[in-house]
């Protein structure tokens, strides 16, 4: 692995623990080492490297960057709700906090150019000084002048000082108008699955056997890694799962050679991982509560979305019914649904089996108040008065967000509105009330 | 570092590349400027010309240098620069300010550069002027010499000369080409500027106290031509320390330089685009490969740069996918193809792959709706697919249409590279209709 990183004006053995800190990553690595040269040499104005998220590109810099002590200023772009926060982080960085604070009170970029220049004609580089800026999709949203003179710093400031981006958007999305200096494009590759079976294990619990953490590695990667390649989170779900797997081994029931009964142990455990913990339904401290508590008592997981769920009133539920009908229905069928003495409605082929204007797939349409109310009073058992209470329940709805308002604030007496629920929801909750609702849509007819 | 001390003026073979890099880096990275201008010897004895006038006989002038990114219009500035500075009289007299669009965006921070690329700070202390002229003139009325006869020359460099056009009333550039018009102060006013239609940007009055003096870097190179001057690029100077290093240096720079699948791959790039700067990274390049185990460069080096030049980005990020976004994407192609382009929702997605596993009949990928959500919203941030309109606040996000942002042979192409995929995915991919 040194072989890769050999580079004269750096120590061989600074480069070896380099090497050892980013392990799949030596290529990569290796190049950035041969961009940067030697220390005091100049290096391209500006650096741009892409790649998947976990992919290594703020990893490799940092090690790079602080194993050889190279002045850098790290600057994450998310950070930087202003531009005044970047120049003083950089201004820190390399000459200290005197410079940062002789910036006026809100300084423009001609002002950071001014005050770098007379820092640098004091101090000038004797290594090239590095500007890393993480995120940097997030420059595209500031001012238009930023990226474009951020990219040929070297020139307007006259110093030996390069400019990294890292980013997980393509270049072609950030390139001006009217053009700009084109930095050096880089791509990090994602990991294979091989690389991403030697990181992971890297991570094991000493007491633990090589062997063993491999093949727990090797069944989570089955389950998961056709959904999610994103190393931090396999990183993650690997160490919340890894004390279910060493149950049935501490209780004594299997030896850890026995990966036939370890696997059908975990697996419907790593299965339910994937609907809760990896949607971020349920937090890590839930998920390992879970863990402790036994089979019998494991019972529903009341995830994020499960406490949308509430409890309705009677003729709330029936209004949302409604409302999901309105949506969901083109109005012409209405009488063939909700009156009782309907005449013949010809269902053409063409129209009910072309699938796109099936309207589950294209989303809920909008419907005025009094659809909704026409609707409400047929599928309610009971008669029902146009109280004010049935209206405030409508608002409530609305407050609610289960119901969506969309006509203008100006139109008071024809307010429209659309159904915001899913068709699991709207069954849930017609089930409650003993209403049949796939009767009653026109697409499942 | 293996050291061959065959005569007095050899170093060690680490030295040498050392230097090497030192300055070839200086080429490329630093964009030195060369003796000698290549192929605007017309542009750059007019140029020189017009400073002179201004500079020793106190001719007011103004020009704009227009040429595309890359073209070399700050190299012929500087270069003409450098041999102005040469006459005594010229570096005794001759003011510069330089200003860059990019920088100065306002023209209240434009006056206060010039005021303090002057060094009139102190003169202008803390006077309020009534208008940007009045600021302006009571600048250069502070340049006159002692016995005020005469004033010094000012020369006002303007990078990025088309972002000053979109200041408020472009008064900065009104000003300067008014007092270049009048009599007053002997001033140049040199414009850089990226857009063959700066003209059209500027407003009536400004346009016609310009002099409409424009000079054109329209790169005319033929392919011979770049190859000699790729070949210049590289070349080692003859004040090389090490001769012998530089001869054999210089020597495989030519046979490389020969070789007919390096030719090719300079004839595209040369076919995409003929400017300094992409050269410059190509050059780059080839240069990181360079090192004390591999003292020169070859064939297989510019290949490898050019193909890292080139590789196209959107298919190096498909090649990251997981399958279930694989999956996803070959589906909305499939929706884009029966469709004609007209965007869709994860709703529609989402039913295109499911027909796809009712006939696969594998429950490999038989995952629920929140899990293909979450594969969907990755997708969004990488923009490889993106909403179309902006209100996305009144629809649900599974309803939110969306547009594909990849081509249909970008997608086949990351498909054949892709790892392991499954045959039955690939053979979904490739068939016509669903």
């Amino acid at each position: 692995m040194t072989a890769l990183l050999q580079q004269p004006g750096y120590e061989e053995e600074r480069l070896q623990r380099v090497a050892e800190k980013l392990p799949c990553r030596d290529v990569q690595a290796g190049l950035l080492l041969s961009l940067m040269g030697q220390p005091q040499q100049y290096s391209f104005p500006s650096i741009f490297i892409y790649g998947h998220r976990a992919s290594g590109k703020s990893h490799v810099l940092q090690v790079l960057l602080k194993e050889l002590e190279l002045p850098h200023a790290t600057v994450s772009c998310v950070e930087c709700v202003s531009v005044v926060l970047l120049f003083e982080q950089v201004l820190l960085s390399f000459f200290g906090c005197d410079a940062a604070s002789l910036l006026p009170r809100s300084p423009s970029l001609s002002d950071f150019v001014r005050v770098y220049r007379q820092q640098c004609s004091q101090s000038p580089a004797k290594q090239t000084r590095y500007i890393v800026m993480e995120k940097a999709e997030l420059l595209r949203d500031t001012d238009a002048n930023l990226l474009p003179a951020l990219l040929r710093l070297q020139e307007l400031v006259e110093d030996n000082v390069t400019v990294i981006l890292l980013s997980e958007i393509v270049w072609d999305k950030f390139r001006p108008n009217t053009g700009c200096f084109e930095p050096l494009l880089l791509h990090f590759p994602d990991y294979s699955k091989g690389e991403l079976q030697q990181i992971l294990s890297q991570d094991r619990h000493p007491s633990y056997s090589a062997e063993f953490y491999s093949s727990y590695i090797n069944i989570l990667l089955g389950v998961f890694y056709s959904v999610c390649r994103d190393l931090r989170e396999l990183r993650h779900l690997a160490a919340l799962n890894f004390s279910k797997f060493c149950e049935p081994l501490a209780e004594g029931k299997v030896k850890d050679t026995d990966t036939h009964k370890l696997w059908r142990n975990i697996e419907p455990h790593l299965k339910k991982a994937m609907q809760t913990v990896y949607l971020r339904e349920v937090s890590s401290l839930q998920w390992e509560q879970m863990q402790q508590m036994e089979e019998k008592e494991t019972g529903t997981v009341r995830g994020l979305s499960a406490h949308t769920h509430v409890e309705l009133p009677y003729y709330s539920k029936f209004l949302l019914i409604a409302a999901y009908l309105a949506s969901y229905n083109p109005a012409r069928t209405d009488k063939r649904f909700f009156v009782k003495h309907h005449g013949k409605i010809k269902k053409t082929n063409f129209l009910k089996k072309n699938e796109k204007t099936s309207n589950h797939l294209l989303g809920p349409k909008p419907f005025p108040l009094d659809r909704l109310l026409a609707i409400f009073y047929s599928v309610v058992d009971s008669r029902v008065a146009p109280t004010a209470s049935i209206f405030s329940q409508i608002s409530s709805l609305v407050t609610l967000q289960l119901l969506t308002k969309v006509s203008q604030g100006d139109l008071l007496d024809a307010p429209k509105f659309k159904c915001a629920v899913s068709l699991d929801f709207i069954c849930a909750i017609s089930r409650t009330v003993n209403f049949e609702i796939l009767k009653y849509l026109y697409d499942f007819l | 570092m293996s050291k061959r001390k065959v005569g007095a003026a050899h170093m060690p073979v680490g030295e040498c590349i050392t230097q090497v890099q030192e300055i070839l880096r200086q080429r490329f990275c630093r964009q030195r400027v060369p003796d000698r201008p290549g192929g605007v010897e017309a542009q750059h004895k007019h140029l020189l010309g017009l400073l002179k006038r201004t500079a020793v006989h106190g001719e007011s002038n103004s020009v704009l240098i227009v040429g595309p990114r890359g073209a070399g219009k700050t190299m012929l500035l500087k270069c003409v620069l450098r041999d102005l500075m040469e006459e005594k009289e010229v570096q005794k007299n001759l003011l510069q300010v330089h200003l860059n669009g990019l920088l100065q965006t306002d023209d209240r921070i434009a006056l206060k550069e010039i005021t303090r690329q002057l060094s009139l700070e102190n003169v202008v202390g803390d006077k309020v002027f009534g208008s940007f002229s009045e600021n302006l003139v009571f600048l250069l009325e502070a340049l006159k010499k002692g016995d005020r006869s005469s004033s010094r020359p000012v020369l006002f460099v303007l990078d990025e000369f088309d972002l000053f056009a979109h200041h408020k009333n472009q008064t900065l550039l009104y000003n300067l080409f008014d007092v270049s018009q009048s009599a007053q102060t002997p001033i140049a006013v040199v414009g850089l500027t990226c857009r063959l239609d700066v003209l059209e940007l500027l407003e009536k009055r400004v346009k016609s106290r310009f002099s409409h003096r424009q000079i054109h870097l329209l790169s005319s190179l033929t392919f011979p031509q770049y190859l000699e001057r790729v070949q210049t690029q590289l070349s080692l100077p003859d004040d090389f320390p090490d001769e012998n290093f530089a001869q054999n240096w210089n020597s495989s720079i030519k046979a490389v330089c020969e070789d007919k699948s390096v030719r090719d791959v300079l004839q595209r790039h040369f076919n995409s685009s003929k400017d300094h700067r992409t050269m410059n990274m190509l050059l780059m390049l080839c240069l990181s490969r360079v090192s004390v185990s591999k003292p020169t460069i070859k064939p297989a080096d510019v290949l490898e740069a050019s193909r890292m030049c080139f590789s196209d980005a959107k298919a190096n990020m498909l090649h990251g996918l997981s399958i279930l976004e694989l999956c996803l994407i070959i589906a909305m192609k499939h929706l884009n193809d029966i469709y004609e382009g007209e965007p869709f929702n994860l709703q529609m997605v989402h039913n295109e792959f499911k027909k796809f596993l009712h006939r696969k009949s594998s429950s490999m990928y038989n995952f629920e709706q929140p899990v293909i959500m979450k594969a969907f919203e990755h997708l969004q941030q990488l923009e490889l697919i993106r909403p179309v309109d902006g209100s996305s606040a009144k629809t649900q996000r599974e309803y939110q249409l969306m547009r594909l942002m990849l081509d249909h042979s970008q997608i086949m192409e990351a498909l054949q590279k892709y790892p392991q995929c499954p045959t039955d995915v690939k053979q979904w991919a490739m068939s016509a209709f669903g």
